[in-house]
């Protein structure tokens, strides 16, 4: 097909225009087109990076404060809140710190959640078992108070004390 | 020497289709965790040294490791191989395109002998610990990397945080750094246009449906990878059953539209299949995209049982046998487009036809 300005090139350019409800199409070569000063979609501008930036930014950004918390850098790797938007990337491990507040909503819209609920290292993560633990006896701490069966209640706070002695 | 027969071969253990469950359906089925190790930056800080000291943490965890299959693990790292021999690695699913794309000597891939475990070292993150298995096989493959996890984990310390869970590079991976996929064949669904029905809602049920080679790949040949897209917030657990009892759902479904093609459009559908074992077997120029839609109707005529003298592991060892680095390793040197049609045509009787003779 050739070009519906210059009849002359292959159109590359495909538009189509709705206007009023009427459906315009146009079939132009790639100069004609710049000429025409056709928005081109440049797939290069849509990458994973650039759409999950668009998730890290939160709605502060949307509202025109983005420049508010980004500045700030993370201490262990020097990286800035801006970088991980501009990157979807954290620096290190420590980031997940120092961002915390800022990535909480981020992780919330991704995940639909942002506490961890699945596996614990073995060797390294007893600490986090016994909070675990303890977190779930305040729950049901919670219900058996909820339930008035004070026994229980009674039970259950002992136990608790019992497993915080095991924290560091 | 080392991973040569991973780059020599055109096949993998997950192409074993009588290894596999529900393999008419199910291609294989991988699971892969994202581990990093604490006080260290993520790998896109890392310079050569850096990088080269997390590869040799790891290498030294595994000869520690009194644990067979991880001390039994070879190691290869990126500057000692081709662009053409990263690229056979990403075509047989062992590491990522991404991955792939370095030639750099802190980028790495530790693997078995048949390719069933492995470990890409400084990818996004320090570590991707995957099993990749034929056919339906998610808790077998979510079970071997769980327990190279713990086996490493006695070596080396994860960064890990109570509430976020295995911290990693990309705050998509985070929790329980866990993606769980299965590789789909679905000629009838694709035929009666209800696949889009199907994946236009798992989005919302936290899964995603992707290309044949993951992330921003196009489906081809009805092959569509599935996977968990959500992985804080849900256990290790929890991940691999909803992913499998969609996968269940999917596999019914998929049989049901199969069986009644063959019920109501025999003659239709012996046509079509006839016609690509026709082309397949004659054809001598073949476009890749040609192939896999070719090779997918094949397929379809193996599972129904209309074609009975070839077997469906030759098929899946095609789908990557054709691919572009495969055909150039075959054929010992580069190749242009129009190189690799005929090679491609040449390849597709040669493998289609051994498999014949053995049967």
């Amino acid at each position: 097909m050739n070009c519906d300005e210059c009849k002359h090139n292959l159109a590359t350019v495909h538009l189509t225009e709705m206007y009023n409800g009427q459906k315009n199409e146009m079939h132009l070569c790639a100069s004609c087109a710049a000429k025409k000063g056709a928005m081109m979609f440049d797939p290069s501008q849509f990458n994973m990076p650039n759409l999950l930036g668009g998730f890290l930014s939160g709605p502060q950004a949307v509202q025109g404060f983005a420049n508010t918390t980004p500045m700030a850098a993370c201490k262990t790797c020097g990286i800035s809140f801006l970088d991980i938007r501009n990157t979807g990337k954290l620096g290190c491990p420590d980031c997940y710190q120092a961002f915390a507040e800022e990535l909480e909503s981020s992780l919330k819209r991704i995940h639909g959640n942002s506490q961890h609920t699945g596996k614990i290292p073995l060797r390294s993560g007893e600490n986090t078992r016994v909070k675990r633990r303890i977190e779930e006896l305040k729950e049901q701490l919670q219900s058996a108070i909820m339930a008035e069966d004070y026994e229980k209640a009674a039970e259950i706070r002992d136990m608790m004390k019992e497993i915080e002695k095991k924290l560091d | 020497m080392g991973i040569d027969p991973l780059l020599y071969s055109t096949h993998v253990g997950w192409m074993e289709t009588k290894a596999g469950i529900d393999a008419d359906v199910v291609i294989s089925s991988r699971v892969r965790l994202a581990r990093n190790i604490d006080n260290i930056p993520f790998p896109h800080l890392l310079n050569e040294n850096s990088g080269k000291g997390v590869i040799e943490l790891i290498t030294k965890a595994c000869e520690q490791s009194g644990y067979e299959p991880l001390r039994a693990m070879q190691l290869v790292t990126f500057d000692q191989l081709s662009e053409l021999d990263r690229m056979i690695l990403m075509e047989k699913h062992l590491i990522s395109p991404q991955h792939a794309r370095f030639n750099s000597s802190h980028r790495g891939l530790m693997v078995n002998s048949d390719g069933a475990l492995s470990i890409m070292i400084n990818e996004e993150d320090h570590l991707r610990i995957q099993g990749l298995l034929p056919g339906l096989a998610l808790e077998e493959c979510s079970r071997q990397v769980q327990t190279l996890d713990d086996e490493l984990e006695k070596q080396l310390t994860w960064a890990f945080d109570a509430q976020r869970g295995y911290l990693t590079a990309c705050p998509t991976n985070v929790g329980t750094g866990m993606r769980a996929s299965v590789m789909l064949h679905l000629p009838g669904m694709a035929m009666t246009a209800q696949i889009n029905r199907i994946f236009h809602n798992i989005g919302q049920l936290g899964m995603t449906v992707r290309g044949l080679y993951g992330e921003g790949t196009e489906v081809l040949g009805n092959f569509y990878q599935l996977s968990n897209q959500v992985t804080l917030g849900l256990s290790e657990e929890e991940i691999c059953h909803n992913l499998f009892l969609m996968t269940r759902q999917i596999i019914e479904q998929e049989r049901m539209v199969r069986e009644s093609l063959k019920q109501g459009m025999i003659y239709q559908l012996h046509d079509r299949i006839g016609r690509a074992y026709g082309l397949l077997s004659h054809a001598r120029i073949m476009s890749s995209n040609e192939a896999l839609t070719l090779l997918s109707d094949l397929r379809l005529g193996v599972d129904l049982g209309l074609i009975t003298h070839i077997q469906a592991s030759a098929i899946n060892e095609l789908i990557v046998a054709i691919r572009p680095a495969h055909l150039q390793k075959r054929a010992g040197q580069d190749m242009d487009a129009f190189g690799r049609d005929i090679k491609r045509a040449e390849i597709i009787k040669e493998i289609l036809f051994r498999k014949n003779t053995q049967s």
